[in-house]
């Protein structure tokens, strides 16, 4: 019996679970695909904003603020990217300069600090690259980026450490109510849990109607980006968005911690909840939109294009309450919720503690995480040190993001482990270069199989029946 | 300090590091990434090389062993599984492999022999899913050749270069079926006898401008849609067709690989992403030469080999300090000539001039410039982009300085 389950492994669950390792319970995370960080998580604009956004007294505007005051604490302790770049909303015009002084005001009650309005001139001393048709922009000195999936799988991994339990390939097919909490199936699958906390992102509606909660729903909206190559990643310093329309805050450009420069989101509303596709239309409309604010984005160098859905909730905010069912829903996740994840997590505390959770707290708790990036941020001394004891350190596999093969064994047995190709991909960067895993994913595919003690023909791309290789005794011509 | 480090154990690397010995350079070290000396040459297992080095029709492998055992017989030193991480414009060489850790090496020249990387489906921003069973050719071609997997069973090739040209007839000799090639150009950008020997040979429907416009399944690859394209390259509606198939395989066109260049200080060539190079193959940083695919992207290893001798040469002549620059020349094009192959001649002699054209050209001549004044003109039947075409300047013809404008004239 699990003291509480928490469905969805996403930034939200993630960082729901860390901070109630904090206290001795017993914890499980329940995720219906084969890694963390698969929904929403995976694919998002990497940004920490600075709160100016979200309408005043909203959750939203609340823990968007409290998050952005957590969020460099957390990343560092949980070896994550972090870096303070600030954000710049463009106003092309008179209507747009009033509409960054709306934003200004609404930031300035929401508690944002340092924001001003910069006119033509600092602007584009701050910036050079910015499209000469802008004529002032709104400064955000404490936006900043992050690895979105990184930072899932650090809390996941902190939590685990910690003593929580992931399940993986665990799609919750029912929750039954029992005399000391909740029974949750997963098909032939099940745990029992005490509390639940329903953190499923798009999915989080269904969840929640299994447990007979009806009073909220969520519909996908969908942003593709393209990511192009780090030669292009310093073309921008800030994160540059425009001044924002009805379908969220349009178009950004902005560098990333990786160095790349990432461009998008596209906003489509969507019924189904797992088309990540990319579309034609879509890729145009970004390429078009930031190159209005932008000049000289260097387009042929997009190294891949992706897309993701955010959880759009019906009620315009968070939802952050428990239902009838007495399961606490996480649901309506949308920008900002990575950065309002910190912040989000400890509010879900307080209200699971309020509810009857026991606060003992656990002694064993340490908020550190050993960062994947440890080894490429020592000194070569340092490294020299490491490869002596092991050699694996000293054999580079990703060539493109120089990735050690040291670095990959550890992603495939740190907490949580990377089973797959992507799995590795989002933990060490390895695939995600220029030449996105030409040359060393057949070496990668080895070494999981190796580690696993697996077929090279099992391994996959991201579980299921994403095999990589075909069976050659199948084969017309197999002899 | 050594004198003559080479980044780089494929065929360019080792064709230079055979002619700087021969010309008398005692010091040489060959770092190379992979397990063994050869480069992409062992994933090559189909014939074809060689005809033109040694009369005699070889496999990848067999073409790269004529050089590894000279390179042994030789004793030239070299460092496999060995990754060089940067160099600097001073020389100074970074490198890490298991045994030495990261380590670093002065050279008093350095020849870069790094080859090229294969465009990935990312550049394309192909509309669609991203499931597993999307490789570059390339890849896919290692996994096959080198590991003995199978990669599919179904397969559509995107991109009529030599490598997809390769892998069709692979993939159908393993016993795949290989439904379509697709090309975006009205032309195909591979060598005419790989045309013949891996499609038509095989009945292998090549789809002139045809692109791949949506890429569908959710785990594994079930199919993709392709389209014809107008003169734009942009589909058009109506023409779509789905194809099911679990692999698709890009052939989408190659980089030559020069991070480690743009690290040294090199100056690049835009059309050819590879160093500007004398004829000597030297770079814009002296003392730094290039050579093979990393300078541009070659159609025969024959031609490969030929290059990397010329800078392994060089860098002989160069340590010795008995270049001789006596003659400035810029090589210009005209747009119909993409780019040549040295972009500058600094020393009067007979040189070979390299250069790709941009479309199919029949009848049409290459003419060479110096202001008003024709230098030489050579008449071709038929020019295409696939194939890399030469002419040979002689050393009498060359002004003291100024530009040489490449022409290409179609005859009316």
């Amino acid at each position: 019996m699990y003291d509480i389950a928490i469905i969805g492994a996403g930034i939200t669950g993630a960082m729901a679970a860390r901070a109630l390792s904090r206290y001795r319970l017993k914890i499980c995370i329940l995720e219906k695909e084969s890694d963390v960080a698969m929904g929403a998580t995976r694919a998002n604009s990497a940004i920490v904003h600075a709160g100016f956004d979200a309408k005043e007294g909203s959750l939203k505007a609340r823990f968007n603020v409290e998050g952005s005051r957590m969020m460099e604490d957390v990343c560092r302790e949980l070896g994550v990217p972090y870096r303070r770049n600030g954000s710049l909303v463009l106003g092309f015009g008179s209507e747009d300069r009033q509409a960054l002084e709306t934003l200004l005001n609404r930031g300035q009650k929401n508690g944002v600090e340092g924001l001003r309005i910069l006119e033509k001139e600092e602007l584009r001393a701050m910036e050079p690259h910015i499209s000469h048709e802008a004529d002032c922009a709104l400064y955000a000195p404490t936006g900043a980026i992050t690895c979105p999936y990184q930072l899932c799988v650090a809390a996941i991994g902190n939590a685990m450490d910690n003593g929580a339990d992931l399940f993986l390939d665990f799609p919750v097919s029912a929750i039954q109510k029992t005399p000391e909490g909740f029974c949750i199936h997963a098909g032939e699958k099940q745990v029992d849990a005490r509390y639940v906390l329903n953190a499923a992102g798009v999915h989080a509606d269904s969840v929640a109607r299994l447990c007979g909660d009806s009073f909220f729903s969520i519909h996908p909206r969908r942003g593709e980006y393209l990511l192009l190559d780090k030669t292009a990643g310093s073309l921008v310093r800030s994160t540059v968005f425009k001044a924002p329309g009805k379908m969220g805050k349009g178009i950004l450009v902005s560098p990333t911690v990786d160095g790349n420069l990432l461009l998008g989101p596209t906003a489509e509303d969507l019924e189904n909840k797992e088309d990540t596709r990319i579309t034609a239309e879509g890729t145009e409309r970004v390429r078009r939109q930031a190159a209005g604010m932008v000049e000289a984005i260097p387009f042929h160098k997009t190294i891949t294009s992706f897309s993701g859905l955010r959880a759009v909730g019906n009620t315009g905010d968070f939802i952050l309450t428990f239902g009838e069912s007495g399961v606490l829903h996480a649901a309506g996740i949308e920008s900002p919720g990575l950065t309002a994840a910190p912040a989000v997590a400890e509010y879900l505390v307080t209200l699971l503690l309020e509810k009857g959770l026991s606060p003992e707290e656990n002694p064993a708790y340490n908020p550190h995480r050993a960062s994947a990036h440890a080894f490429r941020e020592m000194t070569a001394e340092e490294k020299n040190a490491v490869i002596a004891k092991e050699p694996a350190y000293g054999k580079i596999v990703c060539r493109c993001e120089g990735v050690t093969e040291g670095e990959i064994l550890a992603a495939l047995r740190q907490n949580p482990k990377a089973r797959d190709l992507d799995g590795v991909k989002r933990r060490t960067r390895a695939q995600m270069g220029r030449c996105q895993g030409g040359f060393c994913m057949p070496r990668i595919l080895e070494l999981i199989a190796a580690e696993q003690g697996i077929r090279p023909e099992a391994v996959t791309k991201c579980g299921g029946a994403s095999r990589i290789l075909t069976d050659k005794e199948d084969t017309t011509c197999g002899i | 300090m050594r004198d003559l480090v080479i980044i780089g154990g494929g065929p360019a690397g080792m064709a230079a590091a055979l002619a700087a010995r021969e010309a008398g350079v005692e010091d040489i070290l060959i770092l190379e990434r992979d397990q063994a000396l050869g480069g992409i040459l062992q994933q090559c297992v189909h014939n074809g090389f060689g005809l033109h080095t040694f009369g005699e029709e070889l496999t990848g492998p067999e073409y790269a062993w004529k050089y590894i055992d000279k390179v042994v017989e030789k004793e030239i030193e070299y460092k496999t599984e060995t990754m060089v991480l940067s160099i600097s414009p001073e020389k100074v060489i970074t490198a890490t492999n298991a045994t030495d850790g990261i380590f670093t090496v002065e050279a008093r020249a350095i020849i870069l022999a790094m080859g090229c990387r294969e465009r990935p489906r990312g550049a394309l921003a192909t509309p669609g899913t991203r499931p597993a069973g999307i490789f570059s050719a390339g890849t896919a071609q290692k996994l096959m050749n080198c590991a003995g997997y199978s990669v599919g069973r179904e397969a559509v090739i995107l991109g009529s270069g030599d490598i997809g040209l390769i892998m069709a007839r692979r993939m159908t000799l393993e016993g795949a079926k290989v439904k379509a090639v697709c090309e975006l150009m009205p032309y195909s950008g591979g060598l005419a006898r790989n045309i013949q020997q891996c499609l038509h040979d095989f009945s292998i429907p090549l789809k002139l401008s045809h692109t791949v416009t949506e890429i569908h399944g959710r785990e594994r690859l079930t199919g993709v849609t392709i389209a014809e394209v107008d003169a734009d390259r942009r589909p058009i509606p109506g023409t779509e067709e789905y194809i099911s198939c679990d692999t698709l395989l890009l052939s989408v066109g190659l980089i030559p690989e020069n991070e480690l260049s743009l690290c040294a200080g090199i100056a690049l060539d835009p059309v050819t992403g590879g160093a500007a190079v004398t004829a000597a193959r030297e770079t814009s940083v002296p003392g730094i030469f290039a050579c093979g695919n990393v300078l541009h992207v070659h159609d025969l290893v024959d031609y490969v080999s030929e290059e990397a001798a010329t800078a392994g040469k060089s860098a002989a002549t160069y340590l010795r300090g008995a270049q001789e620059k006596n003659v400035d020349l810029l090589l210009r094009t005209d747009g119909r000539i993409r780019y040549t192959v040295p972009q500058k001649i600094t020393e009067k002699a007979d040189t070979t001039v390299y250069f790709r054209v941009a479309a199919v050209y029949r009848n049409a001549s290459v003419s060479v410039y110096s202001g008003e004044k024709r230098l030489f003109t050579k008449k071709r039947a038929k020019m295409a982009p696939g194939e890399m075409e030469s002419i040979t300047l002689p050393a009498s013809v060359l002004p003291e300085n100024g530009e040489l404008r490449f022409i290409l004239e179609e005859e009316k």
